[in-house]
């Protein structure tokens, strides 16, 4: 166990981390829907840096989803932009991979051949050390030839991470990756998660509706409000790492994040 | 050791066979019909119709009209689904086109194909090639269209260049819906055959059941030719269904 203090970042690397590595500037998607205009998010405005881990947190229909999927280049705003690294942000790019729920593992390729799909532009050898680094590193060893239909649904997301990773992007987008897990499984990858992103420190934007998965990952919370979304309060989640859930600061910030969507402490 | 579940799977078939069989034994007993012929009678022919070699040249024939009928439609149904299913402005062109020809029945098509390449192989092949081209091309387009977008998102999200995307993603994701649709026109190709034999061309087993009942009346060799009719169309539609069960499609037929 190292001590708590070795866990901050020396000085040089907190410089880096305070680089922007997302821009999202005046953002605004509509729909156009037979009856009406729809405003799915007006007027976002979010930097994140590099390295850091974000989690958009509101409740369903808030339009995270949606901003995720704009900043992932698969969906162009009505107005605003995006830029990664000063950038403008036209498409889907290898460099930014989107983790979809469990159902973006392909069923007609094998564990190894899902997590080498990427790979594509290397070499035989190369491909194979890096799917077997990646096997390893998600806890899925012996199940490399297994088929997606064969594998649990938390199995399945760790191949769907594992894919991710070992494309080496420089930001993963995660939306709601666990929320088709059960709680104790969710748990377990949470941590396995926050292991993964200790290791590799990619720039990480994480969406979910559940506020302890948002407070125990990330380093900083962006609670959306619904119709239209927009940002409402961002919260620092200065609790270090690992985290302790039953800490005083941690049940402080929950309590206040509550209050922020509007939910009573007590049921 | 043979299980329950195999047991059933082999004997309840074959116990409603045999169960038919006497059924149609006793029946023509019945009756006393002169006219239908006992399982025997039409064992008997068929074998007559094996020693003559009659039977291999009359099944090859019908084979290779729906081999050349429907390898024209997988090339040009899969083709033209897959447009389709792709560019939303194409099928909204051709969609109604389709929809339209398709409730016409193959057989309607007769009289033109004749027109068109005369009483013939030409004839039959291209009624094959209409009654399975347009089915196909339905279902492909479907097929092509229903691909989750997730899919084809997670692999543009990789870099993979439109080539690539169309063979490492579209095609295995559409591949057990192209397979059903593969499957489901191949039964048409072999309906129409029989139909086409019967009326364009002078060998083939639709043919043989026409002359059979033209020539004296044999209609042991006219049951001949439908049981064989069935038993190949049987025997195609195993091989289809062995393709369902290849790993990389198998995903698509499974429950959940």
């Amino acid at each position: 166990m190292k001590p708590t203090t070795a866990l901050s970042p020396p000085p040089a690397e907190a410089s880096a981390v305070r680089a922007t590595a997302l821009t999202v500037r005046g953002l605004q998607v509509r729909f156009s829907m037979p009856t009406r205009e729809l405003t799915v998010l007006e007027g976002i405005d979010l930097d994140v840096h590099e390295g850091e881990f974000v989690c958009l947190l509101g409740p369903s229909g808030c339009g995270k989803s949606t901003l995720l999927n704009v900043v992932g280049g698969f969906l162009r705003p009505t107005a605003g932009e995006v830029r990664y690294r000063g950038e403008l942000i036209t498409g889907p790019d290898p460099r930014r991979i989107f983790v979809f729920q469990e159902r973006g593992v392909f069923p007609w390729l094998t564990v190894e051949d899902n997590i080498a799909f990427g790979l594509f532009r290397l070499s035989e050898a190369e491909r194979r050390e890096r799917v077997a680094h990646y096997v390893k590193l998600v806890g899925l060893s012996g199940f490399e030839h297994a088929w997606p239909h064969e594998l649990s649904g938390g199995m399945k997301q760790r191949v769907e991470v594992a894919r991710a990773l070992a494309a080496n992007p420089e930001v993963m987008y995660l939306d709601e990756p666990f929320g088709a897990l059960d709680s104790i499984t969710r748990h377990s990858m949470r941590s396995e998660l926050l292991r993964l992103w200790e290791s590799e420190r990619k720039t990480v934007l994480f969406v979910t509706h559940d506020i302890e998965e948002a407070l125990q990952l990330a380093d900083r919370v962006v609670v959306m409000s619904a119709r239209p979304g927009r940002v409402g309060r961002i919260v620092e989640v200065d609790v270090p790492r690992p985290r302790d859930i039953s800490s005083p600061r941690y049940l402080e910030l929950r309590d206040s994040l509550l209050e922020e969507i509007g939910l009573a402490h007590r049921i | 050791m043979v299980t329950r579940r195999q047991l059933e799977t082999w004997l309840l078939p074959v116990g409603t066979l045999v169960l038919l069989l006497v059924g149609w034994v006793v029946a023509v007993r019945w009756t006393g019909t002169r006219v239908f012929p006992t399982p025997q009678q039409v064992l008997q022919g068929l074998v007559g119709m094996v020693r003559s070699g009659l039977l291999w040249r009359y099944a090859a024939d019908s084979l290779l009209r729906v081999g050349v009928g429907f390898g024209l439609a997988l090339i040009v149904g899969l083709g033209l689904g897959m447009v389709m299913g792709l560019y939303p402005a194409v099928a909204a062109a051709l969609g109604p086109v389709v929809q339209f020809l398709r409730p016409i029945s193959p057989l309607a098509w007769v009289p033109i194909a004749i027109l068109f390449f005369g009483v013939g192989d030409g004839a039959a092949v291209s009624l094959i090639f209409l009654a399975a081209c347009l089915p196909l091309a339905l279902h492909t387009t479907g097929a092509v269209a229903t691909v989750p977008a997730i899919y084809l998102n997670a692999g543009r999200n990789f870099g993979l260049s439109p080539p690539r995307l169309f063979f490492r993603v579209l095609l295995p994701a559409a591949m057990p819906q192209l397979l059903v649709g593969v499957r489901v026109s191949l039964w048409v190709a072999w309906q129409v055959v029989v139909a086409a034999e019967m009326i364009a061309v002078d060998s083939g087993l639709g043919y043989m059941i026409v002359d059979a009942r033209n020539a004296g009346k044999r209609y042991d060799l006219v049951v001949a030719g439908m049981l064989l009719i069935g038993s190949i169309g049987l025997l195609l539609d195993m091989g289809i269904r062995r393709m369902e069960s290849l790993h990389w499609v198998r995903w698509g037929f499974r429950e959940e």
